[in-house]
């Protein structure tokens, strides 16, 4: 017998310190998975934001990079210029990417900069305890909402990340996806190695938006999480590709 | 090869940068240096190097650091307020040690202030502007032809030490005008093989400044500390008819050029000599302490509040200091100097 | 033929894989780990299909596929 499925070469340590249930495990692996199947280990850099996966550095076997909280695009902008051979990706949370790196998100976009953002959205502050993001739905309660976020009160709406970027002219691929069940990853690790392909082949600015399961903040068991995403965070931030 | 050119201050950094191997510029606008960016714009693509202008200066310093993880020398610029937004990206710099060249041509504050000439960053500069145990090399240029040779000192000096290294300026020296010969040197090559290019046939490489794990944080801090006493040992500084004067004056930029011209016209009075650090950290305490031993009075000119003043009165013992500064972008001639001079030695009956 | 192999000291008990698992061959265990959690585990009478879906859904590693 064969080894069909099994975790990737480029995955160095599996004993992750995530929750149980928690996507980033998922898309550490379909990422991992991407770079040895194009082959390109050898010349990538991954930066790693602010938030849970402050450590992701410490999951994967390529040169990696930390970026102060929010600045994961700038950092990346500079690595690429200087040296554009190299395949370098960003791996940003919803605060680090749409709250305070926002500008540095929309400009990195706007100047067509040849990367790949993976921005996971899980509705919440997750590393800090739960509070409120910009992704977070009207209703949701968070350590910041605690009545639900309301925009009469000045919580502001959910903010669309993907389809903000997908306005600029800059932008060449925009995708939303899930972690949310096996099809759904099927289709994550497609977007993922589409946007990796589309900076290889110097197309310009590729955004893949991950929906991903955060049990612990959303207070419900691994199970209920993904039937969330499913069946809630779905009709805000719809999957599929948005440009 | 060289040629002498009249520029300012802010120009003179430029080239240096140039003839320093600099390959990654990101800056944003800022009165009073746009003349620096504007000039960087079109030098560094001249030389095919990599120019952006930033959104911000909270991204041109982050860009700065990218560039610095990947080896290339990386420069950026700013004027006070700009330089107070990249407090965050210089502790990160310190903690990945990374070498980077950071500018601050200093105006009026705090807050927005004015575009006039100042030297109130001193200690944003010397005594950490950013969070954490850090330090970086602060060098204070007193002309444009230092301008010039301290950028360069700057980029050896940042790769030596794996370290940020600061060059404050001011509006003044930014925007005057002085002959500066432009001279290509030999740049010294230094190994990095912390670098970020790859992990092609060498294990993976990790910049971090985050250490979770007990006791390892601290560890990395010590390191730092190892570091930063090796660096205390670049201390540069200027001395003119100090040793049989009576009276000493300290000031480092443009507020030198004024002393000098008043120790000058003091001369009849008083035997005025002139200390000059050029490099406000590592601050030299030890020779300043020496100098004045056997003066009468320390006289003090900083275009700030008693920043300066507070190193001097470090290294100062048994010696009396005199203060004298203009803030908020005002800016003293020799004149006022030598009349706060002649007032105060009255008064103490020196 | 196929067969799943878990690492049952590195499962949190998260049992997405027993969820999504086509061939309902994934059961809780009744005793606990390391990690002193209840973990994912193979029904002995069981067969696996070799689908995968367990693995893609994994978020910690745990699970390989032999066919």
């Amino acid at each position: 017998m064969k080894l069909k499925f099994s975790p990737p070469k480029s995955l160095k340590k599996l004993n992750t310190h995530y929750c149980a249930g928690c996507g980033h495990g998922i898309v550490h692996r379909i990422i991992a998975e991407v770079v040895d199947e194009l082959g390109i280990r050898e010349k990538t850099v991954g930066i790693a934001p602010v938030g849970c996966s402050v450590v992701a550095y410490d999951y994967w076997d390529f040169d990696c990079c930390e970026a102060a909280h929010g600045r994961a695009l700038a950092v990346a902008t500079a690595i690429k210029r200087c040296r554009p051979n190299l395949v370098v990706f960003t791996y940003q949370g919803d605060g680090d990417l749409a709250s305070i790196g926002i500008a540095e998100t929309l400009h990195c976009a706007n100047r067509k900069e040849n990367l790949t953002c993976i921005f996971i959205n899980n509705a919440c502050y997750g590393m800090t305890g739960g509070q409120m993001a910009p992704t977070t739905l009207l209703g949701q309660k968070t350590a910041t909402t605690p009545w639900g976020r309301d925009y009469r009160e000045g919580d502001g709406f959910p903010l669309k990340v993907s389809e903000l970027l997908a306005n600029l002219e800059g932008v060449v691929y925009v995708e939303r996806v899930a972690v949310s069940n096996p099809q759904n990853v099927r289709r994550a690790k497609k977007a993922i190695k589409e946007a990796f392909i589309n900076q290889i082949e110097e197309k310009g600015f590729s955004l893949v938006e991950v929906l991903s399961p955060c049990p612990t903040v959303w207070r419900k068991t691994p199970h209920e999480a993904v039937k969330w995403i499913d069946e809630e965070m779905v009709k805000i931030f719809p999957l599929g590709r948005i440009k | 090869m060289s040629k002498k050119v009249l520029i300012t201050g802010n120009e003179a950094v430029v080239e240096a940068a140039i003839v320093g191997g600099c390959s990654f510029y990101a800056g944003y606008p800022i009165t009073p240096q746009n003349e620096l960016i504007r000039q960087m714009a079109k030098r560094m693509r001249e030389e095919k190097r990599v120019f952006i202008q930033a959104e911000s200066e909270l991204a041109a310093i982050n860009m700065v650091f990218g560039a610095a993880a990947t080896g290339m020398r990386a420069m950026t610029t700013s004027s006070s307020p700009g330089i107070s937004l990249m407090q965050e990206g210089i502790s990160y710099l310190c903690g990945c040690q990374l070498p980077a060249v950071i500018v601050n041509v200093m105006r009026g504050g705090p807050g927005l202030g004015n575009i006039a000439p100042s030297q109130a960053d001193y200690f944003q500069a010397t005594k950490g502007g950013g969070h954490g145990d850090y330090n970086l090399i602060v060098l204070a240029p007193a002309s444009c032809q230092e301008a010039f040779d301290l950028t360069f000192l700057a980029f050896d000096l940042a790769d030596k030490y794996r370290n940020p290294v600061m060059i404050l300026m001011d509006a003044f020296l930014g925007q005057m005008a002085e002959a500066v010969e432009i001279k290509k040197r030999k740049i010294k090559n230094y190994k990095k093989d912390w670098a970020l290019t790859g992990a092609k046939g060498r294990p993976s490489r990790i910049i971090r400044s985050l250490f979770l794990k007990e006791g390892v944080l601290e560890r990395h801090n010590l390191e730092l500390q190892k570091k930063y006493k090796k660096m205390r040992k670049e201390v540069r500084f200027e001395s003119i008819n100090c040793k049989d004067a009576e009276i000493l004056f300290v000031a480092y930029g443009i507020s030198f050029r004024i002393a000098k011209e008043a120790a000058f016209l003091l001369k009849k009075d008083i035997k005025a000599g002139v200390f000059r650090p050029i490099t406000l950290w590592p601050f030299p305490y030890k020779e300043l302490e020496e100098l004045t031993s056997d003066k009468k009075a320390v006289f003090v000119f900083e275009l700030a509040y008693e920043q300066l003043a507070e190193d001097v009165k470090l290294a100062v013992r048994n010696t009396p200091v005199y203060t004298y500064g203009r803030l908020g972008g005002g800016v003293f001639d020799e004149e006022e100097l030598v009349n706060f001079v002649r007032k105060k030695l009255n008064e103490v009956k020196v | 033929m196929a067969e799943v192999k878990i690492n049952k000291d590195r499962c949190k008990g998260c049992f997405l894989c027993i969820q999504f698992c086509p061939a309902k061959c994934l059961k809780v265990s009744e005793s606990l780990n390391k990690r002193g959690n209840q973990y994912a585990e193979k029904i002995e009478d069981k067969k696996c299909v070799g689908c995968g879906n367990c693995f893609l859904i994994c978020p910690d590693f745990c699970i390989e596929i032999y066919e």
